[in-house]
């Protein structure tokens, strides 16, 4: 062959340390929801003399807290893989489950596809104005995030909506049994979504285009990808999630209150990514690591409640943990932009 | 300046090069792409440190230059191709940047604009002090330049291409400028592609060669031919390959007909043959790249029409150009075409997963694994399977992934911005060969390069653009050799026969 530079022995080496660098990205944030549980479990056996986190029925519970964000964040996952942001969840997820239920009222599981529909078309307008008018995707959020909050109250004339009859309230609290195993559908949901969220990323064209425009949205639109349609879908998947969330909140309460439900969830959804090692630049990151991420969170959050520890230091250290995963994606990022 | 030399990585930019400046003359400094001019001004505006060994003396005295401060201490003020001014702040306060005058610890604005005043009058400008900079032309934009350069008391200055984005009125106004100063007693350094340019204004010109120094010419020497001469003048490598016949008898593939954009793309024409390799050259600036990307659907077109296959066609988007077997390899492969972050797989297939895919866009896993696999092997990419991120990769291995991705589509049409920049030798000469078997199957192709040798060495034709127009047409029928200096003589604008004599 000719005297090309870069031959094999090096290149080699640097795809070695490229595995290395994707395999600790992976599996990055396991162990610290591991050494959280842990801690957890060590830290109630010291402080109330018993170890409450790691029965069955409290594992259970954490996942059932864990599954509307779960929810929400697999698709805040395709929007932040874009590079954008969807500050809008909360909000949709309010305005879907007011019509969930303001639906089932009179047609009963209908209201399912009601708060469906709602959460989509909500999406598809956030992703039609950062698509094709170009508008940046935090702006546009932040406004739907005001106007669809608003637009929930409006709903149901700024009064808390009750169906005490719900069709679909088994979403909420029934549990799906194969023989001896008892699952809460909230929990079969969010691992249905994440799953199908995996297909998508990983197995179909849509998914290479996610990461393609996330990585350089030039070279994407130059190498023959729609980007327009790609951030039409994104936002658009969040949208149906974060309606999908509203139908799983709706049917646990059979109630929903267009000023209080899904208040600041967008801010948790965004900490389950993040802490999942998704980049917040686009392009990086998978949908295991949300997964893990959004079990993170509900196991702080029950975990502290557990030890016994103050709504208010709840706040503080939830707050420094999320501080903490960006100042550990900053250092990835450092890892690989030197390529 | 004296023995300047400056080694980048594996790269000798400067050597050796020495310049000499005298006060009250305008010196211009020209060169082919790459020839070293901008490195050397940086040097003098101390963006650059020079390598061990350097002199540059300022009025007779050794000036150590290392860093822009000095350099400014020193009166050396740079106008670059891209202005550098803030378009939200005042002209005053452009002006007065980073060294604001004060009283009692507030910002002195009516000291900025008596202060700057008489310079603007001086300079002739019809703008004053408190316009605001984004609200000027590109030319009153320079002006202000000029003048942030007298107020520092500038000794010498450069201008970089200064007269690329002006009309041809708002040039003879900046010649008049450029003479006013030289009476006043600055040293004025010029860079020009412009032979009309340098011949009207210039003193003496200084010609530098692949980082070196040629010569100096005074006033009473200075012929276009010579110039032209001094720039090329070396030796053809023996690495391009030229296998395939000469297209340029056969079908018409893409016929352009007077595009442009408005903009930058004036009017471009040309036609390009199957089997043919046409070489697109001309200077930085001329618009090459972006008439490629009108072609391309890139950007859209506001005038003329694109004639590929005998089928009239207007692509909106680069997707409906690839469609149609069209596809364009850019110039800033980082930057435009690589997912650095991506798998080398995933990189070569994207533009025919869609394709490829099975039903509701799943992907073929198989089909694309068997591609990659096999397009690594046969643009010999090094590296040491598809999965790993092509950010891993030497440039030359980049360069081959990205053209492999345009190659999975099939394409009749092959657009090739630049294609060997940045790459070392032997993937250089490994894309001549891929052209060349590109062209020996019957692909039409299209290679912008800068690298003269490179496009005598590649293409069967060669078209000139220059400021926006392709202005000439050699080899072929036309009946003029492809040489260096026939293509320059086109790029600058120098009459032919000249040339020819």
């Amino acid at each position: 062959m000719s005297n090309t530079t870069g031959g094999a022995q090096p290149s080699g080496q640097r795809a070695g340390r490229a595995q290395m660098r994707a395999l600790v990205r992976s599996v990055g944030m396991l162990p610290v929801l591991i050494i959280l549980g842990v801690l957890v479990q060590v830290g109630g056996i010291y402080l109330t003399g018993e170890g409450r986190f790691l029965t069955f029925q409290n594992l259970s519970i954490v996942a059932q807290q864990a599954s509307v964000n779960a929810v929400l964040a697999a698709g805040m996952t395709f929007v932040i893989l874009t590079g954008g942001i969807d500050l809008s969840v909360g909000s949709i997820l309010a305005a879907a489950a007011m019509i969930g239920l303001i639906v089932s009222q009179g047609l009963g599981d209908l209201g399912i596809p009601a708060a469906l529909l709602m959460g989509l078309l909500i999406g598809l307008g956030n992703g039609a104005l950062i698509a094709f008018l170009r508008l940046p995707p935090f702006i546009v959020t932040l406004g739907s995030l005001t106007a669809v909050r608003g637009f929930a109250r409006l709903l149901g004339n700024d009064t808390t909506v009750f169906n005490a009859d719900l069709p679909f309230a088994f979403i909420g609290n029934g549990s799906l049994t194969i023989g001896p195993v008892s699952v809460s559908w909230l929990i079969v949901i969010a691992f249905l979504v994440i799953l199908g969220s995996w297909l998508i990323l990983r197995r179909t064209v849509l998914g290479v285009h996610i990461y393609a425009v996330g990585g350089n949205e030039n070279a994407a639109r130059l190498s023959g990808i729609k980007v327009w349609a790609v951030l039409l879908f994104v936002y658009g998947a969040s949208g149906l999630l974060a309606g999908l969330g509203g139908v799983m909140q709706a049917a646990r309460l059979y109630a929903a209150n267009g000023l209080q439900l899904g208040q600041s969830y967008e801010l948790d959804a965004i900490a389950a990514v993040i802490l999942g090692g998704t980049s917040f630049v686009g392009g990086i990151g998978s949908i295991w690591g949300t997964l893990i991420g959004a079990l993170i969170i509900a196991v702080l959050t029950n975990g502290l409640i557990l030890l016994g520890v103050t709504d208010v230091w709840q706040y503080i250290i939830k707050g420094a943990v999320i501080i903490g995963a960006v100042a550990l994606d900053r250092y990835r990022l450092r890892g690989s932009a030197r390529t | 300046m004296r023995r300047i030399s400056k080694t980048f990585p594996g790269v000798r930019a400067l050597s050796d090069v020495q310049l000499d400046i005298f006060a009250g003359e305008v010196h211009a400094l020209m060169g082919e792409n790459g020839a070293g001019k901008s490195t050397l001004m940086k040097i003098l505006a101390g963006a650059y440190t020079p390598d061990a060994g350097a002199e540059i003396t300022i009025d007779g005295r050794p000036a150590q230059i290392d860093g822009p401060l000095s350099a400014k201490a020193h009166g050396i003020a740079i106008i670059y191709q891209e202005l550098a001014l803030s378009p939200n702040l005042t002209v005053a306060e452009n002006i007065y940047l980073g060294r604001e005058p004060t009283r009692g610890g507030s910002i002195d604005r009516a000291g900025m604009i008596a202060g700057c005043a008489d310079i603007l009058t001086n300079l002739g400008a019809t703008f004053g002090p408190r316009t605001l900079v984004g609200d000027l032309s590109i030319a009153e934009q320079q002006m202000v330049e000029v003048a942030r350069a007298i107020h520092a008391r500038s000794r010498i200055l450069v201008m970089d291409e200064p007269t690329t984005a002006l009309s041809s009125r708002e040039t003879r106004k900046l010649f008049e400028l450029i003479q006013r100063l030289k009476a006043n007693g600055l040293a004025i350094i010029y860079i020009s592609h412009r032979m009309a340019e340098v011949y009207e204004l210039a003193e003496r010109v200084s010609v530098l060669r692949d980082g070196g120094y040629v010569g100096t010419l005074t006033r009473d020497e200075i012929r276009p031919e010579s110039i032209v001469r001094m720039m090329v003048g070396r030796d053809l490598s023996s690495f391009y390959k030229k296998d395939h016949r000469p297209g340029t008898h056969n079908q018409v593939v893409l016929q352009v007909e007077g595009i442009g954009d408005g903009g930058r793309v004036k009017r471009g024409s040309f036609v390009l043959h199957a089997g043919e390799v046409l070489g697109l050259a001309g200077l930085v600036g001329a618009g090459r790249t972006e008439l490629a990307r009108l072609l391309y659907g890139a950007e859209p077109h506001s005038s003329g029409t694109i004639t590929l296959n005998g089928r009239a066609v207007n692509f909106r988007s680069p997707s409906e150009a690839i469609d149609a077997g069209l596809v364009y390899l850019t110039e800033d492969r980082k930057a435009q075409g690589l997912f650095l972050d991506m798998p080398v797989g995933e990189n070569i297939n994207l533009g025919v997963i869609g394709r490829d895919a099975k039903f509701a866009g799943w992907l073929d896993r198989a089909r694309a694994k068997s591609r990659s696999l096999a397009a690594i092997k046969a643009m010999t990419i090094r590296v040491t399977g598809p999965e790993v991120p092509v950010g891993a990769l030497s440039g030359g291995n980049q360069q081959k992934v990205l053209l492999s991705r345009l190659l999975e589509t099939q394409p009749k049409v092959l657009i090739l911005d630049e294609p060997t920049r940045g790459v070392d030798i032997g993937a250089k000469s490994e894309i001549y060969r891929i052209i060349d078997d590109l062209a020996k199957s019957g692909a039409a192709v299209l290679v912008i390069s800068s690298e003269l040798p490179e496009v005598v060495g590649i293409a069967d034709r060669v078209v000139v653009m220059r400021e926006g127009e392709t202005v000439g047409e050699v080899g072929g029928d036309s009946g003029v050799p492809i040489t260096e200096e026939t293509i320059m003589a086109f790029a600058t604008g120098v009459d032919m026969s000249k040339v020819a004599a």
